[in-house]
């Protein structure tokens, strides 16, 4: 059966039996829920209150209120998105349950959103929370960009979405010992996105690295909101742009992956 | 209709490679719908390989195989859902529940009243009490029986099991093999078992195939092995066969 039949056959029915079956396990454990909220928190109130000591000795950044707290907010959206999709299918890898899913009419691309929604749903968990803590400590509020918001959100999270996709074909095909990847993959795009700095202080050179990835737009859309109180929809076209780009390669990547754990027999065999 | 298409598996010249080792050496069987037989050999005769492949899970280096008309793995999502398989190789989700394992995959598969299913399964694999107990909280011939309940809960036409009473008491393992039977009569089922255990073969199947070294050794209903071998029992028969004694016996 080509790709094409196989999206044509697409069941929002068996998503949400994905759906289902991590959310029983997210509710199952209440150390798991904690750990959507604790780090977030953590990062958001250190952030936090380093922005109120060097805005009390530097007038740029005393204007340029709050600009570290909404970087690791978003950042925390790249970073947990892609993290929310990938523990999810690693609980797969860990329950040696792949080979029943993999084995079950459910298509890839099902499979692939119902990690989507997982994403979501455990970014919500652990964000949302933690946007409110940002405005009862330091009077930063995250809803408060409205469109802006909601236009940094998609971008982010398509882009967690896409690494998410690339490295679950790499765990298909390499089993756990591309575990590692998961939880690291995505402190590759800390630097070089220009989370808390503009792409101007890189070197010429790497700032064309930096413009190819979509984030980078993203982060100097806020910077470009919080400091000159702007909203630049051109960047976020433009992120958008890449966006599809990224989405499109990495969805390309895992069914090539897949395909290469088919002809060597990594299906049922997922360990180390 | 040709020979391929009215067999529930066609398995025609099929080879696995893996870099050096060829795990699956050019075997070929047919089995009729409705048939229950055995995939007999010793530890890398190949026998999961040729499972896997059968499943959709491996793709064949060169060769066909067939599963009720489909190509697999190319053409896998015209049949997934109308067969199924238990395997030592995966486990059930531990945290969730036996009922909500049962509930996710009954969704997988679109079984038409899911609770209703879940009941009959229950009851009829001796489960009903464990149903809202994790998995992971079970004993092993427990966990078995809900692996069984899992394997048949889209009533599959086509079903395979390897290993499927490993690590069950003698009591547990002939219960199993009751229910398997019984499922398989009832449902006009196609079962391939790939087992170790000789005498639950010996038991349940009108047809062994023996495996060795990737290659099919032999292929025959057991009472006939057993004359062809002058053997007592197919344990003597599978013995003889992994120690190369059959050529000599068998001529």
């Amino acid at each position: 059966m080509s790709t094409i039949d196989s999206f044509a056959a697409f069941s929002f029915t068996r998503v949400g039996a994905m759906v289902r079956r991590y959310w029983y396990l997210l509710r199952s454990s209440w150390p798991r829920i904690l750990d959507l909220i604790y780090w977030p928190a953590v990062q958001m109130l250190m952030w936090g209150f380093l922005q109120i000591y060097v805005s009390q000795n530097d007038s740029f950044f005393a204007r340029a209120g709050g600009v570290f707290i909404g970087a690791v907010l978003l950042w925390d959206i790249l970073f947990r998105g892609q993290l929310g999709f990938s523990i999810s299918f690693l609980e797969e890898m860990y329950a040696r349950n792949l080979g029943n899913i993999m084995m079950s009419p459910l298509r890839p691309a099902e499979f692939m959103v119902a990690l989507m929604i997982m994403s979501i749903v455990r970014l919500s968990i652990g964000m949302i929370p933690v946007s409110f803590l940002a405005i009862a400590f330091f009077d930063f509020n995250l809803w408060g960009f409205g469109f802006a918001l909601a236009a940094f959100f998609v971008n982010l999270i398509l882009t967690s979405w896409a690494i998410g996709i690339f490295v679950a074909g790499l765990l298909l095909r390499n089993g756990l010992g591309a575990e590692s990847l998961a939880w690291t993959i995505m402190f590759l795009f800390l630097p070089l996105t220009c989370v808390y700095y503009p792409v101007a202080i890189l070197p010429e050179w790497l700032q064309y690295a930096a413009w190819a990835l979509p984030p980078t737009y993203v982060f100097e859309g806020m910077r470009a909101l919080l400091i000159d109180r702007v909203f630049r929809a051109d960047l976020m076209v433009e992120a958008f742009a890449f966006n599809v780009v990224l989405f499109a390669a990495a969805s390309f990547a895992f069914l090539k992956l897949l395909e290469s754990a088919r002809v060597q027999g990594s299906l049922l065999q997922t360990g180390e | 209709m040709d020979a391929q298409n009215a067999s529930a598996i066609a398995v025609d010249a099929l080879v696995k490679r893996y870099k050096a080792a060829t795990a699956v050496d050019g075997i070929s069987f047919r089995l009729a719908p409705g048939s229950i037989t055995g995939l007999l050999g010793g530890n890398g005769a190949g026998k999961t390989t040729t499972i896997a492949m059968i499943m959709g899970l491996v793709t064949p280096t060169a060769g066909t195989v067939s599963v009720l008309g489909a190509r697999m793995p190319d053409e896998r999502y015209r049949v997934l859902h109308r067969m199924n398989f238990e395997s030592p190789y995966v486990d059930m989700p531990m945290r969730l529940t036996v009922r909500q394992n049962l509930s996710v995959f009954a969704q997988l598969y679109a079984v038409p009243d899911i609770d209703g299913r879940i009941e009959r399964l229950a009851s009829d694999l001796d489960l009903t009490e464990f149903l809202d107990r994790p998995n992971g909280k079970l004993s092993a011939g427990q966990k078995t029986r809900v692996s069984l309940a899992k394997a048949l809960i889209n009533r599959p036409e086509v079903l395979l099991l390897d290993e499927p009473t490993a690590s069950l008491d003698p009591d547990t393992a002939d219960w199993v093999r009751g229910r398997l039977e019984q499922y398989r009569i009832r449902n006009n089922a196609t079962v391939l078992l790939a087992s170790h255990n000789m005498s639950e073969v010996e038991r349940l199947c009108e047809r062994v195939i023996i495996m060795k070294k990737g290659k099919i050794e032999d292929d025959d209903t057991p009472a006939r092995l057993l004359a062809r071998y002058g053997r007592a029992n197919l344990e003597e028969v599978f013995l003889d066969v992994a120690r190369g004694r059959q050529r000599e016996v068998a001529r």
